[in-house]
């Protein structure tokens, strides 16, 4: 039958009103275009004009709707009424709320602030949250950076001034060559897709570094399907022949790096004038002078007075041959004849394809440079090589294999992005002085030089609970979120009496060991009492660890709150320019929540904190954006950089503008303000970049400094162990730290591989976020857990047919620790020795508004029950943390497992009781359409 | 039976290129978010917070591990929505018209007011492109966003389908393949674009570009890429080798 074509209306209206924001779905804050119907949140995209985004959106981000939406969000204010852990709450009022929770701390503020542990996990806050931390005088505040990925963060601040994802980019328009480390599907989001699509679309080469070939590894070109936990010692491979062939950027060490700094041959530390420069021999002169005198050509090689160069000290460790290929083949998993190759390749790309800009720049030394060299081969890396407990030394080893090839911040290499490049000496030191009824002495978290500046009491007892800054994880600059449950349970270093948490699902899929914590959160002492006595909890979503807290503040969703993403903490910043960006309500909640920051304010102000009052003893702020709006961190310099002053046109420095979020909202919810070209590259020694960062109120002065090589806060600790100093470590730490405080980048087996026996656990076990759900809150989501409801165990080829796997098979995990029951899949993609499974997919039942027969709870399970924070007794009574020994960062993905076939049980096992939900469950069916 | 045209004026389509396409999804949810709101009835999901959500979408993201002989296994990701096939099955199939080919740019699209749910043209689609919705009981399939590339209510740039807006990795490209110097004819020519299923005969207009060639340092050493000669062995050589290349400088 022939039938007239119907007539169809192809420009239908799309909306009444588009309301820009920033997405809250991961840690990538992009910009989004909120479509309004009838007043409703009709649909989401991506904003063209965004600095992070350019349009595009994930999958997470297009389902935001139905995380705005989700059945699970939490109503009002709740009442423990039940025992922890059953889920039992009675509805209260905010009055009620707030009288409750200023009588638990109140107390604490005037007598023992430290007694206050708070906690904030997904936080995107935390130059606020640390801000009312530090006035409520608790030394007890991190985020959740100890649990993810601070060996990343702290390895590139100390190495380069700065690091990978937030502070940093892959030079995309010009990069020739990518290498990618332990990133499969993560950090950062879109950035990345994108930048790869950039690259893709030149034919440019991808190199993945990953057990796992899924994702981003995918597409790459090239796989090294390397053995989990020796990325350090294959990078430290690649160094050596590099080194070796002379493939390295000769010109670009001696003048921006510590390479030519002569370190003191009887203390190892920099040999120094008498104002604390770094000594260096002028190649011309033959003088010794400070590195960074005009006209001064540093020597690699020179010595003075039997004190070589750190490039000296460099050249005798890495051209040892326990370096060469063939000496690391097999603990890598890699063949040395690749190794090779990739050794060649690189320095193919970064030598003979060299590339310049046409820019004149102007370096620190005052001398002018005509063009600018580019070194086109670009790296990234995350949780993959960092979260072990070599991580640390891993990254550090990343950087100079980057920093000889000569590929930082130069064009076609790694970008930094503002307020990065920053030395660590113009980061904070950390502080622990507690004062009843009075602030913090300082910042919480900050960069140790020393171990003077370990948080430790005048008995040498740890000052934080998380015991971070001390000898156990001397440079742990993020905190350790992931200790603070089992060292308050354990009393140890001391008891807490509230512990107050953020967006941080502890009693499941953010602690190790998760049974474990779910006792230490429900135990109770002789008297009957809970062994944590008072548990505040906030969050949007009946998560897991609601049922475990004594009171809930419900905090909105992302598109009915303000924020700030600030240059003061972790800006959105690109690495051509300065940006930051708001949230702002686009909807009122149809809830009785309060997003968490402006209740953080309303308590302070009912305990009349310092900073949150004024003299005279009123208010300062009644909410978030009152703060956002009206806080100085320093005169003209506050959480937003755009629109500043009277007239809203100043940048960077500038009188407080009450007008700002409407400039913000007007300007798409973002603002940025460009680099300009001179300064675009080379910036942490490019003076025209100094100037801009100066006038745009990121630093006070010029802050030019040399990329550390060598590590000078790290000889110190590891010379302190050696006896030197005043402050020294416990015995049972000394030959530790003399080891792992090595001032140059090497590597040891990750410690959980000389804690167990590796005959009788063979397999590597680890686990990572689908893209679709990367840093959110997905597995609620109605349309993402369609896309990813299940995580079975990824298993290889070898290991499925050596225990004859069938599909839809189980088996049994088990490592020293613990054990688990889990569906197996069949994953050809994947070294050989190495199991793994999606992180966060697996739910309790009972929680998230979820049917208790949800595959997400019946199927679905972690892999933290095999994980303890603690590695196994050694016998010497002493409890080992599973993690980093220099900072502290959880070592997730040490872990050994053996497998074995087994019978299919009900669901994944262990299980669960499931836990009542106070928000009831989500309808049958969604027909969702907003508006006509 | 309903009738093809024998040509259409345009042929609308997409590129899909395999070397590039991460699996992230995002093209599925995007579509999702549109067509929930926009052409015809919502895309309804069943039992979304129980144990067996079912939902309709109209893309979806299939990923195929691949072994070659000489080489590791890959991982292929591969997105699939319909292919406007000039000859598609789906549409002389359907018995109410419901079905059809625009003739002006080759979208096949259904009618909703004339679908009878019978399924009929899911069956005989051999892509597996269409799927009945569970609360309408209508016919749903991609519409290439029929409602946004025209769509004088949105600014010129954003008239291209949603999944094609959205993709972070830029590895979807909407435009008109009779025209040949379109960005998708030109893409299609340059990178050898395919036919899903060639032997179907529903010759789709939709292309696919197949991955590069990948792990080329697998098996032989390559001649091209020598290994790095050694300046030295020892320490003290090297040394010595940086100063007299920093001198020449």
């Amino acid at each position: 039958m022939s039938v007239q074509q119907p007539k169809i209306d192809t420009s239908p209206k799309v909306s009444d009103e588009i309301r820009k924001t920033t997405c809250y779905m991961c840690a990538c804050r992009c910009g989004i275009n909120v479509h309004m119907k009838d007043g409703k949140v009709a649909y989401i995209e991506g904003n063209r004009d965004h600095p992070v985004n350019r349009g595009v959106l994930c999958a997470k981000g297009s389902a935001g709707i139905m995380q705005h939406n989700a059945p699970s969000r939490l109503r009002k204010p709740l009442k423990r009424v039940g025992p922890r852990g059953s889920g039992e709450f009675e509805e209260i009022s905010w009055d009620e709320a707030l009288d409750i929770a200023v009588g638990w701390l109140k107390p604490l503020h005037d007598t023992n602030p430290e007694k206050l542990a708070f906690f904030t996990g997904r936080d995107q806050s935390q130059s606020f949250t640390s801000f009312w931390a530090q006035n409520f005088g608790t030394c007890n505040y991190a985020a959740h950076g100890g649990f993810c990925s601070v060996n990343m963060a702290a390895g590139g601040i100390y190495t380069m001034g700065g690091a990978f994802w937030e502070f940093g980019q892959p030079d995309w328009d010009h990069t020739k060559l990518f290498m990618l480390f332990g990133v499969a599907e993560d950090h950062d989001s879109n950035p990345i897709k994108m930048g790869i699509g950039k690259i893709k679309a030149r034919g440019a080469k991808v190199i993945g570094v990953n057990p796992v070939r899924s994702g981003y590894n995918a597409v790459a070109d090239e796989w090294v399907a390397i053995t989990p936990g020796t990325d350090g010692l294959f990078i430290l491979a690649l160094v050596h022949e590099l080194m070796k062939a002379g493939k390295v950027d000769a010109q670009y060490l001696s003048r921006f790096t510590n390479a030519p700094v002569l370190i003191d041959k009887d203390t190892g530390l920099f040999l120094r004038d008498d104002n604390g420069k770094e000594l260096v021999i002028d190649s011309v002169t033959g003088d010794l002078t400070p590195f960074d005198q005009k006209g001064v050509r540093p020597s690699l090689s020179a010595t003075h007075e039997g004190h070589q160069t750190a490039m000296a000290l460099m050249a005798e460790k890495y051209l040892d041959p326990q370096y060469a290929p063939e000496a690391v083949a097999e603990t890598c998993g890699i063949p040395a004849e690749k190794i090779r190759k990739i050794a060649a390749d690189l320095a193919r790309v970064a030598f003979d394809e060299a590339i310049e800009l046409d820019r004149e720049w102007v370096d620190f030394r005052g001398e002018t440079h005509q063009k600018m060299i580019g070194r086109p081969v670009a790296m990234h890396a995350m949780r993959g090589i960092s979260a072990h407990s070599n991580g640390f030394q891993t990254c550090r080893a990343l950087h100079i294999l980057q920093i000889i090839l000569g590929t930082v911040e130069t064009p076609g290499g790694f970008r930094f992005k503002p307020p990065y490049p920053k030395p660590v000496e113009a980061h904070p030191k950390p502080h622990c002085k507690v004062t009843p009824g009075a602030p913090l002495d300082g910042p919480h978290l900050g960069f140790v030089r020393g171990p003077e500046d370990l948080m430790l009491k005048d008995d040498g007892t740890p000052a934080r609970i998380d015991k971070a800054f001390t000898w156990e994880n001397p440079m742990s600059s993020h905190g350790l979120m992931h200790m603070v449950i089992s060292n308050a349970y354990a009393g140890d270093p001391y008891k807490i009496d509230t512990l107050f948490m953020y967006m941080a699902n502890m009693s499941w899929n953010s602690s190790m060991n998760t049974r474990g914590v779910i006792e230490m959160l429900t135990d109770k002492d002789e008297s009957g009492e809970y062994k944590i006595p008072r548990i505040i909890y906030s969050d949007a979503y009946s998560s897991e660890m609601v049922a475990y807290a004594d009171l809930i503040l419900p905090d909105t969703t992302y598109l009915e709150r303000h924020d700030c993403i600030s240059l003061l903490d972790r800006p959105i910043c690109e690495a051509d320019g300065a940006a930051d960006a708001i949230r702002w309500p686009v909807v009122e909640p149809d809830r009785d929540v309060r997003g968490f920051q402006s209740v953080l304010v309303q308590l302070a102000n009912k305990m009349a904190l310092k900073g949150f009052t004024h003299e005279d003893g009123t208010a300062k702020w009644q909410d978030y954006a009152d703060y956002i709006v009206n806080h100085e961190r320093k005169p003209g310099i506050g959480p937003l950089a755009g629109f500043r002053g009277k007239d809203g046109k100043s940048v960077g420095r500038g009188e407080v503008n009450p007008g700002q979020l409407d400039s913000y909202i007007e300007n798409g919810g973002f603002f940025l303000h460009h680099v300009p070209d001179e300064a675009s590259y080379f910036k942490p020694w490019n003076a025209a970049y100094q100037d801009w960062a100066v006038e745009l109120g990121l630093f006070d002065s010029p802050q030019p400094y040399l990329f550390q090589l060598y590590s000078e806060p790290m000889r110190k600790f590891q010379r302190a162990a050696e006896g030197h100093g005043e402050r020294q470590p416990p015995e049972h730490l000394r030959d530790r730290l003399k080891t792992v405080m090595d001032p140059l980048p090497f590597w040891y087996a990750p410690f959980e591989d000389t804690h167990v026996d590796t005959d009788e656990y063979p397999i590597h076990a680890l686990t990572q976020r689908p893209m679709a759900m990367y840093h959110s809150w997905g597995t609620q989501n109605a349309w993402l857990r369609q896309v990813h409801g299940r995580n079975p165990l990824y298993v290889s080829q070898k290991i499925w047919d050596e225990h004859g796997f069938e599909e839809d098979g189980w088996a049994e995990v088990t490592s020293v620790h613990g054990s688990i029951t889990v569906p197996v899949m069949l994953q050809t993609t994947l070294n050989d020795h190495t199991v793994w499974t999606w992180n966060a997919i697996g739910k309790r039942k009972g929680a998230w508004a979820l049917e208790e027969g949800a595959p997400e709870a019946t199927k679905g399970f972690l892999l933290n029950h095999l994980i303890h924070e603690l590695l196994p007794p050694k016998g010497d009574g002493l409890r080992w943390a599973n993690s980093d020994p220099i900072t502290g960062q959880a070592a997730w993905f040490d872990l050994r497992v053996k497998i074995e076939k087994a019978a299919a049980p009900l669901e994944s096992q262990p299980g669960f009781a499931p836990i009542k939900s106070p928000v009831g469950r989500g309808p049958k069916d969604l027909t969702w359409k907003v508006g006509k | 039976m309903t009738t093809l045209p024998s040509s259409t004026t345009r042929k609308l389509g997409l590129v899909i290129d395999l070397d590039t396409c991460v699996g992230c999804h995002a093209c599925v949810i995007s579509c999702k978010g549109w067509n929930t709101e926009n052409y015809g009835a919502p895309l309804s999901d069943q039992d979304p917070y129980g144990a067996d959500p079912v939902g309709t979408f109209l893309n979806r993201v299939h990923s195929f591990e691949v072994k070659p002989e000489d080489s590791p296994p890959q991982l292929i990701h591969f997105p699939k929505s319909c292919l406007h096939c000039e000859d598609a099955p789906c549409v002389t199939v359907c018995p109410t018209g419901a079905s059809y080919k625009r003739v002006e740019d080759g979208i096949v699209l259904v009618n909703e007011t004339d679908c009878i749910g019978c399924g009929l043209c899911a069956w005989s689609c051999p892509y597996g492109a269409r799927e009945l919705d569970g609360a309408e009981k209508v016919m749903k399939k991609c519409t290439l966003c029929v409602d946004r590339i025209y769509n004088e209510n949105l600014p010129e740039e954003d008239r291209e389908p949603a999944c094609v807006r959205t993709c972070p990795a830029g590895a979807r490209h909407f435009g008109d393949f009779a025209d040949p110097d379109s960005n998708v004819s030109k893409l299609t020519a340059e990178r050898g674009g395919m036919d899903l299923m060639p032997e179907q005969g529903t010759k789709p207009v939709n292309k696919y570009l197949p991955p590069r060639q990948k792990d080329s340092w697998e098996g032989e050493v390559d001649v091209l890429a020598p290994f790095l000669a050694p300046v030295a062995e020892e320490p003290k050589g090297f040394l010595g080798w940086l100063d007299k290349t920093l001198e020449k400088l």
